[in-house]
C-alpha cells in the first residue's frame, strides 16, 4: 500500500490525461474541459446511482486499455463506464457519437412542449443548451405531443411533467438526502411519469433541492413563478448560520430585492452543497444574508448576459492586421439606414422603440 | 423419429404428480450428481454438452456458470428466468405445466453446481395455474426429501421460492428480473457490473432459462459427450420450438437442430403445412425480437443452401439475409397477411413494454408505433419509411437493455426485406385499407448470390 498509485493514462478526442483508477469517462473529460466533455443530462455526481439513463453522453471507446485494444461495439455512457488505463476515447472526433447525439436530443424533443417563452428555467435549462448544441433545427414528429396536468406538491414546488425528461435525479435527491421518498415514477414506457403518491406533498427540509438537480422546467419554485427571468437577476454568493444545511447559497438579485435563493453550482450545472429548504424558500430579504460577492458565470451563459464582471476589452485587431493603418469608415450607418439615425437617442425614449418614435423625430 | 429428452414423457398420464414422474425415472439425475460428482464435474458435464441458452441470445451455459464469482461468505444464487413473455413464445409454459418436476430436478443439480441454497423461480404474473403446478410439485419435492436440508444425506441444502412477476415484459431481461425480485421496480441495470458478480441483493448470481435448466437433466443422465453429438456444429442437444400464426399444427415440439425449416413447416410431424393450401408468404423464426425473413429468404439462405432449423443456419447472412433462433417462437405467416401491420402490431407491443429508463427507448417506440399505424390506416408518406429506418438506427445499440435492439429490429427487417409493401400502401392508401398486398414476389427463388456489396 506503501506504492504510490498507478493513475490511468486515458485519451479523450486526442488530448491525453493522467486520472485515477475508478474515474468514468465523463469526470476524465470533464478533467479536459470544453467541448470534449460530453453532455451530461442525467448524471449528477454527489447522486449514487444516476446516470445512464438519457444516452446524451454516449462516446466511442476506440481501444479499451493498453492490455485489450479492441474498440468496443457499441458506443457507451461515459458517466457510468469507468477508464481503463490505455483506453482511446472519442467523443467530438467521431461522426457515429455526433449522430447517436443527434438522434438522442431528438428523442428528447419529440416530446417536450417547447414551452420556454413560459418556463421559468428557461436561461438555465440543459436542455435548451443541449438542443442549441447538437440538436437538428426543425423537428420530425408530426404528432400530437404527450401532455400531463401539472401539479403542486406542497406549498413551495410544482410539478410540470408534461416537461419532464425522466433522468430520474430528483428521485435520487429524495431517496439519499431526504429521509422518506414520498415520490416516484409511476407507470412506464412513454406513459410514465414522476409522481406522489396520490398527489401527496412533499415536505421535508431537503426536498428543494428537486428543483436544482431538474435539469427542465419540470420541478420549479413556486416561490419564484413567473416573477422575473434569470437572465435579468444578479447572482451572489451568500451565506448565513444555518443549523440544518451549510447555508452557502447563490441569491438572485435585482437590485435590492432577492427574487430566489438556490444551492450554488459548479460549472457543471452541479450542486455541491445541497440547501435546506428554510434557506430556499423563506430567506427572502437582503438582511438575512451575509453576501459574499458577485457569484462567477460562465461567460456563454445567457445570464452572464447583463453583468459583467472583470471583463477584458477585445483587442482592436484592425490597425494590427492593416500593419498600423487604421482604416477609415467606408460608409456611415446612418446614411443607409432609416432606423439608426444619429439624431435620435434611443436611451430617451421611454419603453421599446417603434417605428412611430421615429417617424416622430423625422416629421 | 427425434431423439426426445426433453418432452417424451409428458404425454403420460398423471407425469405432472411426483408419483409417476419418480416411477418414471424421474430424480436420478439429482442422485447421480450429489452422490457421484462435485460441483465442478456437474459443471464441467454442461460445458462439454455444449448447451447454450435457451431464454434468447444462446450463451454458452456451462461457461456462463463457470464466470459466477465466489467470493468467501457470500452466498450465491441460481435464478430460473420463468417470464416467458415474448410474443410468440410458449415453450416455458408447455413444460413446466406438463413436467414441473423435470424443472424442479433441474433446479436441484444446477443449484448443486453453483452453490446455490436458495434459489428462484420467476414465473410470468399471467401464468398463475403454472404457479399453482409448480408449488404443488415444490411441495412434493420437499416432501420426498429432494429439497430440504443435507438432501440424499450428502450435506447440499437447498429452498426452492417461486416468485410471481406483476405483468411486465421487461422483467423478463435478467437485471430487471432481479430487481423485480428484489421487490423493486422492474428497471434493467446499467451493466457492469453483471449478476455473476453483482446479482440479487449484490450476491453473485446465475440467470437462466427454463428450458436451459431442465436440459441440464438429460445432460446429467446420459453424459455431456453423447449430448453433444445430438445436433449439429455449435447447435447442440435438442430444442423446444413454439409455433403458432398460419399452420395446421401450432403447438410446441421437440427438434434436434438438423431438421430444414422446410421440413419444419411441411412435415405432418411439426406444424403439418399452412391451412387451406395458402401460400407461404413470410415468418420470424425466433420470438418476436428477431429479424422477420420472407418466404424465399427463410427456406435457402444467400449461398442458396438449405436454412436449417438450428443457431447457426438462421443467423446465416447476418442480420441483412438471416434472422436468429432466439427463443424459439417460431410465426408463420401466409400470403393474406399484411407486413405492415403485423410490424405495427409488434412497435405497439413493444412501446408498451419499454420500461421508459432510456430516451431513445422511451421516445423512439412511441414514435415508430404512431408512423407505422399512419401508413397502416392509409395515412402515410413516402418519407415516413425512411424516417421509421433512421428512428430504429438511432435506437439500436443506444440503450440500456436489448430491448431497444429487439424493437427496432423487427422494423429494420420488414422495410429491409418488405419496402415495396410499405410503399404501396403509402401509394394506395384506398386500396390498403380493403386488401393486403398479398404473396407479391416475396416466394420468388433468389437469385443466385452475387459477391457480397
Ligand atoms: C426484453 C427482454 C426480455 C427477455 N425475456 C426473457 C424471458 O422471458 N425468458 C428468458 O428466459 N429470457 C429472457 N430474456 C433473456 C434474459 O435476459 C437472459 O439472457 C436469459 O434469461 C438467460 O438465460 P439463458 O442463458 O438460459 O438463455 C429477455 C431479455 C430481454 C432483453
Ligand atoms: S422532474 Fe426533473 S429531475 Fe425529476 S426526472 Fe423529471 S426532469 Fe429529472
Ligand atoms: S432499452 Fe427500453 S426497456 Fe431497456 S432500459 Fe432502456 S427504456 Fe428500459
Ligand atoms: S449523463 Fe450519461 S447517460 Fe445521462
Amino acid at each position: 500500500m506503501a506504492e504510490e498509485k498507478k493513475l490511468f493514462k486515458v485519451t479523450i478526442d486526442n488530448i491525453a490525461i493522467e486520472v485515477e483508477p475508478g474515474t468514468s469517462i465523463l469526470n476524465a473529460a470533464r478533467r479536459i474541459g470544453g467541448e470534449v466533455a460530453p453532455p451530461a443530462m442525467c448524471y449528477y455526481s454527489t447522486l449514487k446511482g444516476s446516470g445512464g439513463k438519457c444516452r446524451t453522453c454516449l462516446v466511442e471507446v476506440a481501444a479499451g486499455s493498453t492490455a485489450d485494444q479492441r474498440p468496443m461495439p457499441k458506443l457507451v455512457a461515459s458517466c457510468r463506464t469507468n477508464v481503463m488505463d490505455g483506453m482511446i476515447v472519442k467523443n467530438v472526433t467521431s461522426e457515429k457519437v455526433l449522430d447517436a447525439r443527434k438522434g438522442i436530443v431528438e428523442f428528447l424533443l419529440i416530446n417536450h412542449p417547447l414551452d420556454c417563452p413560459i418556463c421559468d428555467q428557461a436561461g438555465e435549462c440543459s436542455l435548451q443548451d443541449l438542443s442549441y448544441q447538437h440538436g437538428t433545427e426543425g423537428t420530425r414528429y408530426e404528432f400530437k405531443r404527450r401532455t400531463f396536468e401539472k401539479h403542486d406538491i406542497g406549498p413551495y414546488i410544482q410539478l410540470h411533467m408534461t416537461r419532464c425528461i425522466l433522468c430520474y435525479r430528483c428521485v435520487y435527491v429524495a431517496d439519499q438526502l431526504t429521509n422518506r421518498r414520498e415520490h416516484g415514477i409511476l407507470d412506464r414506457a412513454d406513459h410514465s411519469e414522476i409522481a406522489t403518491y396520490i398527489h401527496k406533498a412533499l415536505e421535508n427540509d431537503f426536498i428543494g433541492n428537486v428543483i436544482d438537480v431538474c435539469p427542465v422546467g419540470a420541478l420549479t419554485d413556486k416561490t419564484f413563478r413567473f416573477k422575473n427571468r434569470v437572465w435579468f437577476l444578479k447572482p451572489l454568493d451568500a451565506h448565513r448560520n444555518c443549523l440544518k444545511c451549510s447555508g452557502k447559497v447563490t441569491l438572485w438579485n435585482r437590485g435590492e430585492e432577492v427574487f430566489r435563493v438556490t444551492a450554488r453550482k459548479d460549472q457543471w450545472g452541479e450542486v455541491k452543497d445541497f440547501i435546506c429548504n428554510e434557506c430556499r424558500f423563506e430567506k427572502k430579504k437582503t438582511a438575512d444574508w451575509v453576501i459574499e460577492g458577485p457569484t462567477r458565470i460562465d461567460r456563454h451563459s445567457v445570464i452572464s448576459g447583463n453583468h459583467y464582471v472583470d471583463i477584458v476589452e477585445p483587442k482592436e485587431i484592425m490597425p494590427e492586421v492593416m500593419g498600423g493603418r487604421n482604416p477609415k469608415l467606408l460608409m456611415d450607418i446612418n446614411q443607409v439606414s432609416e432606423v439608426n439615425r444619429k439624431d435620435i437617442d434611443l436611451s430617451e425614449i421611454p419603453g421599446p422603440a417603434h417605428s412611430e418614435d421615429f417617424e416622430k423625430e423625422n416629421s | 423419429m427425434v431423439r426426445k429428452l426433453l418432452l417424451e414423457k409428458a404425454h403420460l398420464e398423471g407425469i405432472r404428480g411426483y408419483d409417476v414422474y419418480r416411477r418414471e425415472g424421474g430424480y436420478r439425475s439429482v442422485e447421480k450428481a450429489l452422490g457421484e460428482m462435485t460441483p465442478d464435474q456437474v459443471t464441467d458435464e454442461v460445458k462439454k454438452s455444449g448447451l447454450r441458452g435457451r431464454g434468447g441470445a444462446g450463451f454458452p451455459t456451462g461457461m456462463k456458470w463457470s464466470f459466477i464469482a465466489k467470493p468467501e461468505g457470500v452466498p450465491r444464487h441460481l435464478v430460473c428466468n420463468a417470464d416467458e413473455s415474448e410474443p410468440g413464445t410458449f415453450k416455458d409454459r408447455y413444460l413446466m405445466e406438463f413436467l414441473p418436476h423435470l424443472l424442479i430436478e433441474g433446479l436441484i443439480v444446477s443449484s448443486y453446481a453453483l452453490g446455490s441454497h436458495v434459489t428462484y423461480i420467476y414465473v410470468r404474473g399471467e401464468y398463475s395455474w403454472v404457479i399453482d403446478i409448480l408449488e404443488t410439485a415444490i411441495g412434493e419435492a420437499k416432501a420426498n426429501g429432494w429439497i430440504g436440508n443435507n438432501i440424499l444425506g450428502k450435506g447440499f441444502d437447498l429452498e426452492i421460492y417461486v416468485h410471481r412477476g406483476a405483468g411486465a415484459y421487461i422483467c423478463g431481461e435478467e437485471t430487471a428480473l432481479l430487481e423485480s425480485l428484489e421487490g423493486k421496480r422492474g428497471l434493467p441495470r446499467i451493466k457492469p457490473p453483471f449478476p455473476a458478480v453483482k446479482g440479487v441483493w449484490d450476491r453473485p448470481t446465475v440467470v437462466n432459462n427454463v428450458e436451459t435448466l431442465a436440459a441440464v437433466v438429460p445432460i446429467i443422465l446420459i453424459g455431456g459427450e453423447e449430448y453433444a453429438k445430438i445436433g449439429v456444429g455449435k447447435s447442440t442437444g435438442t430444442k423446444l420450438i413454439s409455433t403458432c400464426g398460419n399452420i395446421n399444427k401450432p403447438g410446441v415440439y421437440e427438434i434436434d437442430m438438423t431438421i430444414s425449416v422446410e421440413d419444419f413447416i411441411y412435415s405432418e410431424e411439426y406444424c403439418g403445412g399452412i391451412p387451406n393450401g395458402k401460400k407461404l408468404k413470410a415468418c420470424i423464426p425466433g420470438g418476436s425480437s428477431v429479424p422477420i425473413l420472407p418466404a424465399n429468404l427463410l427456406l435457402k439462405t444467400v449461398k442458396g443452401e438449405k436454412r436449417l432449423m438450428n443457431y447457426e443456419s438462421l443467423a446465416d447472412g447476418g442480420f441483412v439475409k438471416g434472422s436468429m433462433m432466439g427463443s424459439g417462437g417460431f410465426i408463420v405467416l401466409d400470403e393474406d397477411q399484411c407486413v405492415v401491420k403485423h410490424t405495427l402490431t409488434l412497435a405497439r407491443f413493444y412501446r408498451h413494454e419499454s420500461c421508459g429508463q432510456c430516451s431513445p427507448c422511451r421516445e423512439g417506440t412511441g414514435w415508430m408505433e404512431k408512423i407505422l399505424r399512419n401508413i397502416d390506416t392509409g395515412k402515410g408518406k413516402m418519407s415516413d419509411i425512411d424516417l421509421l429506418w433512421d428512428i430504429q438506427r438511432r435506437i439500436e445499440g443506444n440503450t440500456i437493455c436489448p430491448l431497444g435492439d429487439a424493437a427496432a429490429w423487427p422494423v429494420a427487417a420488414a422495410i429491409r426485406h418488405f419496402r415495396d409493401e410499405f410503399e404501396w400502401h403509402v401509394l394506395n392508401p384506398e386500396e390498403s385499407q380493403k386488401r393486403n398486398y398479398g404473396l407479391a414476389h416475396y416466394a420468388d427463388p433468389l437469385e443466385p448470390a452475387v459477391a457480397a456489396v
